[in-house]
C-alpha cells in the first residue's frame, strides 16, 4: 500500500465516522427538543453537568436509555474517536510499508491520544 | 430563552461561521466563541467545548478531499502532531486553572491576529526548496505536490523550528478550543519552507487530531454540554460543507475584508469584555 491510498483510505473512513457522528448527534437534537423545547435555558453559570455528560460509561448507559443528552454526547464521543481511528490506522499502514520510524512516530501520537482520552473513562 | 429558540438561534449563526470560516479559510471555531460568549452570554467554558468538538468535525469531513487532492503530506503531520497533541494537553489543563478573563484576553489577541491576516496578507507562494536540509532527509520529509498537472518536489528545513511552533499551535488550541490553523500554516510554510497549498491541507488534517488530544480534558470537565454542543456542530458542519461547496465561484477578496472586520471587531470586544471582568 502507497502513501497514496493509504491517505485515501483515512480519509473516507474520517468521513464516515463524522456522518455517523452527525446522524447520532442530529437524532438526539430531536429527541431532546421533542421532550425540553419549552425548557428556559441559561448557561451564563457554569456548572459542570455530571457523570451522564462526563464518562464514557455514564455516556453510554444514559444513551442506551435513550436519554436524549446521552444520545448526543456518545455521538460526540464516535467525533472524537475519528482523529483516533486515524492515527490508529495509520500506525498500521505505516507498519505494512515496513516504514519502522513513521509507525513509531503515528504510535507515539496514538498513545498520546488515548492517555488523554483515560480522564474521561 | 428556550430550549427551541437557543438552539435554532445557535444553529444558524454556527452555520454562518462555518460557511464563512470555510470560505476564507479561517476556520469557524475562531468566531463561534466570543459570539456564544458575548451574544448569548454563554459561559466561556461551554463555548470552547462546543468549538472544539466543530473543529473536529471540520477536519475530519473536509480530509477525504484534501487527500484526494494529492497535496497533504502525511510524514509532516504526523511528526509534527507529537508536538500539537502535547501542547493541546498543556493548554486544556491550563484552561482548566485560570480564570475566563485571561482566556478571554488571550482569545481576543488571536482574534486580531486573525483579522491582520484576513485584511492585509494575501495568501501567497514563497518560493521553495527542492531540498531537504539535513534532518529533514534524515527523517524522509520531502515529498511532492501537484502543479499544472505535473508533480514538483519539495524539500522540508528547520524541523526543530517548526516543531516548536507545533506545541505553540497546540497549546492555544486546547486553552481556546479552536483549531489554531494559522498557526500550524505559519510553522510550516514560514519556518519549514513547505509550499503553501501543502502547509494548510496539512494543517486542516492534522486539527482533528490535536483537538481530540484536549477532548478528554474538556470532557471530563464538563466543558462539553451536549445542549450546546449539538446546534454548533451540526451547524457548523452544514455551514463549512456548502462552504467548500462554492468556494470556486465566490468572491473570497470581498468575503475577507468583510469576514476580517467582523473578526477585529470580536477581538476588541473580548478584550475589553477580560479586562472589565464581564467574560
Amino acid at each position: 500500500m502507497d502513501d497514496q491510498r493509504l491517505e485515501t483510505n483515512i480519509g473516507n473512513l474520517l468521513r464516515t465516522g463524522v456522518l455517523l457522528s452527525a446522524a447520532t448527534v442530529f437524532a438526539g437534537g430531536v429527541l431532546y427538543l421533542a421532550r425540553h423545547h419549552a425548557d428556559r435555558v441559561s448557561y451564563h453559570q457554569f456548572s459542570a453537568g455530571g457523570a451522564i455528560v462526563q464518562s464514557f460509561r455514564g455516556i453510554l448507559q444514559s444513551a442506551a436509555h435513550l436519554n436524549s443528552e446521552g444520545l448526543i454526547q456518545f455521538g460526540l464521543l464516535l467525533l472524537i474517536a475519528t482523529p483516533v481511528a486515524r492515527v490508529a490506522l495509520a500506525v498500521v499502514g505505516f507498519a505494512l510499508e515496513r516504514d519502522r520510524l513513521y509507525a513509531v512516530v503515528s504510535l507515539i501520537v496514538l498513545i498520546i491520544l488515548v492517555l488523554s482520552l483515560m480522564r474521561a473513562l | 430563552m428556550t430550549a427551541l429558540t437557543f438552539t435554532f438561534v445557535v444553529l444558524a449563526m454556527s452555520a454562518i461561521a462555518g460557511f464563512l470560516g470555510a470560505l476564507t479559510g479561517l476556520g469557524g471555531g475562531v468566531v463561534i466563541v466570543p459570539v456564544l460568549a458575548i451574544a448569548f452570554g454563554v459561559d466561556i467554558k461551554y463555548a470552547i467545548g462546543a468549538s472544539l468538538v466543530s473543529v473536529i468535525a471540520t477536519s475530519s469531513g473536509a480530509a477525504a478531499a484534501y487527500v484526494r487532492e494529492g497535496y497533504s503530506n502525511i510524514r509532516v503531520g504526523m511528526l509534527l502532531e507529537i508536538a500539537t497533541t502535547v501542547g493541546a494537553i498543556v493548554g486544556a489543563i491550563l484552561a482548566v486553572h485560570v480564570t475566563t478573563h485571561v482566556i478571554a484576553i488571550v482569545f481576543g489577541l488571536v482574534l486580531l491576529q486573525a483579522a491582520y491576516q484576513s485584511l492585509f496578507k494575501p495568501d501567497q507562494e514563497t518560493a521553495c526548496p527542492t531540498e531537504s536540509d539535513a534532518l529533514g532527509k534524515r527523517l524522509r520529509l520531502g515529498s511532492t505536490y501537484p502543479v499544472d498537472g505535473t508533480r514538483l518536489e519539495y524539500g522540508v528545513r528547520n524541523v526543530p523550528t517548526g516543531f516548536g511552533l507545533m506545541f505553540g499551535a497546540g497549546t492555544l488550541s486546547g486553552l481556546l478550543g479552536i483549531g489554531s490553523g494559522a498557526l500550524k500554516v505559519i510553522a510550516m510554510d514560514r519556518a519549514m519552507k513547505i509550499p503553501f497549498k501543502v502547509s494548510t491541507t496539512t494543517s486542516n488534517f492534522m486539527i482533528g487530531v490535536t483537538a481530540a488530544a484536549s477532548a478528554g480534558v474538556y470532557l471530563s470537565r464538563g466543558y462539553i454540554d451536549p445542549r450546546v454542543a449539538m446546534p454548533v456542530m451540526l451547524g457548523v458542519l452544514a455551514g463549512a460543507f456548502f462552504g467548500t461547496k462554492v468556494l470556486i465561484q465566490a468572491r473570497v477578496r470581498t468575503l475577507r475584508i468583510i469576514f476580517g472586520c467582523v473578526v477585529l471587531a470580536l477581538g476588541i470586544e473580548m478584550i475589553v469584555n477580560g479586562l472589565t471582568g464581564k467574560v
